[in-house]
């Protein structure tokens, strides 16, 4: 086709023009200090730019605290974190994750939300024994890439579960339409989970339509749904497409209830689909409004730092940081001469391999940990399992319905 | 029944918004023989546009009907001062040059709008303040339309209308069917050919940009990407109705819009936008002049 015609150049010119920048700006790598150097990447910018932008301020966040507590070093190393964009892409998550690896010579890396593109990154972090925390890709086939990659979220099996069961026993609602993103991992992979689910407990699903990100109009999909007369919709998609999507909705005359993962969690959400979005339900990692001592106090913090409420991406993303520094912590500990390998000095040597193994086993060690947005535990799978609870939006706000456990 | 109405509505309402792409594409087409592959690219910045004219005027926090209008006119008049700059700056020089550098230069002026939006707006997605309060007026039991898709199904028709008087019935609309017949027989007849080129273009991205505050209007997500797909289709649809034509161009519009609305509605939405390319291909093959096209025999 004729638009990627054009884009191939200047995709390969905009790549000339980064690695030189790159290379102009910092020399290469390993000319500095020696320092231990955490890599996050995500969609700062894109579509769904929320989610980059709430992992990366709760990464932040967690920095922020290491400075407190211990001027900003583990063993003795000072920590830097470096950022990459992806834009929303899996191709440009995969060439972050290059970057922050070959260039960078990152320890970890951090990120992504969207199982797509933590897809994308994870096998080149399994392949080069970097290990990978997502801190909110729900997709099961993410951890499966390999046993560098970890994640601090329930899984969709779960999450699908959990709306399943909502509808049936919190709404009692029996005939339900499912509106996913065929190209996302994540969409197809939950409305497969809800199916399974919903059907077991006797539910129907009345019709099954799709759409794929950036899409602009949805009308058609709507008016094929209406025609079915469901009791609920169930769009397992993010909150762009989400926010557009219940606004059609409204506009056809369709009034049934909305249901959703935590692709819906963003503030973006309410500011899109406005009234529209008002009465939907979705599952989500926390909820703002929940007492846990831990969440309340990261809430104090974050509102110290930005002056916003953190979403769940952005708890997520704290935790999985708070897990890599602590497993750090306790190589710097108790290992202190595997430790030194992960300093920037010891980039390409044999003892960089080696700490780089002793902070995988570290990390798959994590149990029990007290995270603000649960206990986490990691299980052989690499997978943390935890409850999810349920949000409903009333009045623009996001309002805390139930909890459902494993 | 009622839903194959309501996709029918559906349909139209998206159509009309090709509609208004593709007239500036035909007319562009009809007076310089140039596809304007910057098009699309204009309706991108017409939304945009839309955007800041509405925290100019502060529509968002006291929508009003009279501020909507405001901010469609004040993008209308923008876009097509960017229109006659590009024209200018971009197209004039490389008029008498062969056909491919024009058409090279529109595609270069495509790409320098789009990745320069992304540069001065952000990647990012905006979100278009709602301008007019969304209601849900049912035409019939079961068929339902919005406020928003009516208003944009009436500017469209209005704004073609409009078109269509000022083309026929005014001296520059004559001066420019003039100019389409032939260039050299037009300015030997005292019309300036640039100035009705310049003209051709300003209008073709005021209705462009409409056409990008229309959409904005119900589907408030804007980016500086966002023109590409609604320009190629657009340019498909003026190629569906015979280019150069400006009724084929609306007939082309609602065309596309109704099969894209009807593939995604009772095949699947995958192909939503291959449905536009499969009609390119059948109506080159079967009526390459399009639809209200007249087949030209070249004199040799």
């Amino acid at each position: 086709m004729k638009l990627r015609q054009w884009l191939a150049p200047v995709a390969a010119l905009a790549l000339v023009v980064v690695a030189l920048a790159g290379c102009g700006g910092k020399g290469g790598s390993g000319g500095g200090a020696n320092e231990i150097v955490v890599g996050v990447y995500g969609s700062m910018t894109g579509n769904d730019a929320t989610f980059g932008q709430s992992t990366k301020g709760g990464v932040e966040v967690a920095l922020a605290d290491l400075v407190e507590q211990a001027g900003g070093k583990i063993g003795g190393l000072p920590v830097r974190l470096v950022v990459e964009d992806d834009q929303g892409k899996a191709e440009e998550a995969a060439t972050a994750a290059q970057k922050l690896i070959n260039q960078d010579q990152v320890v970890a890396l951090l990120g992504e939300v969207a199982s797509s593109r933590s897809l994308a990154a994870a096998p080149i972090c399994q392949a080069a024994g970097v290990p990978m925390i997502s801190p909110s890709s729900t997709n099961p086939k993410v951890t499966q890439v390999g046993d560098r990659i970890f994640r601090m979220c329930f899984l969709d099996d779960f999450q699908g579960l959990t709306m399943a069961r909502f509808a049936v026993q919190n709404l009692g609602l029996k005939k339900v339409a499912i509106l996913k993103d065929v190209k996302s991992d994540y969409s197809v992979g939950l409305a497969q989970y809800f199916t399974d689910e919903f059907v077991k407990l006797g539910g129907t699903i009345v019709v099954e339509q799709a759409y794929t990100a950036g899409d602009q109009d949805f009308s058609a999909q709507l008016t094929a749904i209406k025609s079915k007369n469901p009791d609920a919709i169930f769009i397992p998609g993010y909150y762009t497409e989400v926010g557009l999507i219940a606004r059609t909705a409204r506009q056809q005359g369709l009034t049934v209830p909305l249901l959703g993962g935590d692709g819906w969690e963003s503030e973006k959400l309410i500011e899109i689909g406005q009234d529209a979005i008002n009465g939907a339900y979705y599952s989500n990692h926390w909820a703002l409004d929940m007492p846990d001592t831990n969440l309340q106090a990261f809430l104090t913090k974050y509102h110290a730092k930005y002056n916003s409420d953190p979403d769940a991406i952005g708890g997520l993303a704290y935790d999985a940081a708070r897990v890599l520094f602590a497993a750090m912590q306790k190589m710097a500990a108790e290992e202190p001469t595997v430790f030194a390998g992960l300093g920037s000095a010891k980039a390409g040597t044999p003892e960089r391999k080696a700490a780089l193994d002793r902070l995988r086993d570290l990390i798959a060690a994590t149990r029990d940990y007290a995270g603000v947005t649960g206990s986490i535990t990691l299980d052989a799978n690499r997978n943390a399992s935890k409850p999810a609870v349920v949000i409903e939006i009333k009045g623009g706000k996001k309002v805390y319905n139930t909890t459902i456990h494993p | 029944m009622s839903t194959f109405l309501q996709q029918l509505v559906n349909g139209v309402t998206w159509g009309s918004v090709y509609a208004l792409i593709a007239l500036g594409y035909t007319m562009v087409y009809g007076i310089l023989r140039l596809i304007n592959f910057a098009h699309g690219d204009i309706y991108m910045l017409g939304a945009f546009m839309g955007l800041y004219a509405s925290r100019w005027f502060h529509a968002a926090q006291d929508p009003s009907p009279v501020k909507a209008l405001l901010v469609l006119l004040t993008s209308m008049l923008l876009s097509a001062l960017i229109g006659m700059l590009i024209e200018r700056l971009a197209y004039k020089p490389v008029r008498k040059s062969p056909r491919l550098s024009a058409l090279i230069t529109a595609i270069g002026v495509s790409l320098l709008l789009e990745n320069g939006g992304v540069l001065v707006f952000g990647a990012d997605p905006k979100f278009f303040p709602q301008l007019i309060p969304q209601k849900t007026i049912a035409l019939l039991p079961g068929v339902a339309v919005s406020n928003q898709q009516l208003i944009v199904l009436v500017v469209s028709i209005v704004l073609m209308f409009a078109l269509r008087m000022f083309v026929l019935h005014t001296r520059t609309g004559k001066a420019m069917q003039a100019v389409s017949h032939n260039h050299m027989a037009a300015s030997l007849m005292g019309i300036s050919v640039d100035r009705i080129i310049t003209i051709t273009f300003m209008i073709g991205s005021a209705l462009a940009a409409a056409a990008g505050v229309l959409v904005a209007l119900q589907s408030p997500k804007i980016e500086p990407y966002m023109g590409i797909m609604p320009g190629l289709k657009a340019f498909v649809a003026a190629v569906l109705g015979g280019i150069g034509n400006i009724p084929g161009a609306v007939v082309g519009g609602l065309v596309m819009g109704v099969a894209e609305v009807m593939v995604t509605g009772y095949l699947s939405p995958t192909y939503r936008d291959a449905i536009a390319f499969v009609l390119l291909i059948v109506i080159l093959l079967v009526r390459p002049a399009g639809i209200f096209g007249k087949a030209v025999t070249e004199k040799v």
